[in-house]
């Protein structure tokens, strides 16, 4: 009976080691993944995920706790945006600032399409 | 003619491109963030160095019109330089100047403060740089101006220069 016990004990301790541990391989992954589309401000060229400054240190708690917290992937770029500006995150967001940028590669291929109409059909 | 067209309507596209990267070769490219006016400050709960009891930013900043948050370290050169310019600022009674400790040892920010001077009225600490982020801020040192209700007037990144500290100056008075 006594070892009965002390077997149970055991799985079920190992069964719940398991769950926290695959909770906080959860948190890490998902602060890597947010952490990829973020740029780190001070270290050009590299990702908040790549670096290693302070800056991006204390990022990557941030993130956990605010992950932690229950706050969202959306959610967590947005209060870092309105800190730190659009800089900060990967993909620019569409506004009529960047409207030609967004649509340039529009334009030339429908451009190109004209050219191309015009060769074939016109003359 | 056709064809004169065509040809220089790609001279000018090429001209176009040319002149607006030999442009942009001029441009620093260091990111600047834009100044932010008026934002408000988030508050934040954190421990003072010295006596590690919890204040909050809130209490601190509104007792006096102008707070000077001054984020700083032991290890960061620059602050260093910096140091006299506040002991300066520190003179001035209008103004209250924090500190926020930002990953430092409490011995090392301690021995700082004994062998330089203390500028600051309160000190807190920011051990994981978590506050300093949720402030907006990139690093040591970085000093942000606000008034009284906690709005953000001014943002300092990098040290303090002698031309910052006469526009502040002229703000409090």
């Amino acid at each position: 009976m006594m070892s009965f016990i002390k077997y149970t004990l055991l799985i079920l301790f190992f069964v719940l080691s398991l769950q926290k541990l695959s909770i906080a391989n959860n948190i890490s992954s998902e602060v890597d993944r947010i952490s990829k589309n973020l740029r780190c401000l001070i270290c050009q060229g590299q990702s908040v995920y790549d670096s290693q400054s302070d800056f991006a240190l204390s990022m990557k708690i941030l993130i956990s706790e605010k992950i932690k917290k229950g706050k969202s992937e959306k959610q967590i770029y947005d209060y870092l945006i309105n800190k730190y500006g659009e800089w900060i995150v990967y993909d620019p967001e569409f506004n009529r600032k960047n409207l030609l940028l967004w649509s340039f590669p529009l334009i030339l291929f429908i451009f190109g399409a004209l050219l191309i109409y015009r060769k074939v059909f016109i003359n | 003619m056709k064809k004169n067209i065509f040809y220089s309507s790609i001279l000018l596209f090429f001209i176009f491109v040319f002149t607006i990267f030999f442009l942009g070769l001029d441009k620093p490219n260091f990111y600047k963030p834009k100044e932010v006016k008026n934002k408000n400050l988030q508050e934040f709960i954190s421990k003072e160095l010295f006596s590690d009891k919890q204040f909050s930013s809130k209490d601190i900043i509104e007792n006096k019109n102008f707070t000077l948050i001054n984020i700083w370290s032991s290890w960061c050169v620059p602050c260093r330089s910096e140091h006299t310019l506040l002991m300066k600022l520190s003179k001035k009674t209008e103004l209250n100047i924090v500190g926020l400790n930002y990953k430092d040892k409490k011995n090392n920010a301690i021995k700082f403060l004994d062998e330089l001077g203390n500028p600051y009225s309160k000190n807190l600490i920011d051990p994981d740089g978590i506050i300093s982020i949720s402030l907006g801020a990139y690093g040591v040192p970085e000093s942000f101006l606000l008034n009284n209700k906690s709005e953000i007037i001014r943002k300092y990144i990098g040290p303090l220069t002698i031309d910052n500290i006469s526009e502040i100056t002229k703000i409090i008075q």
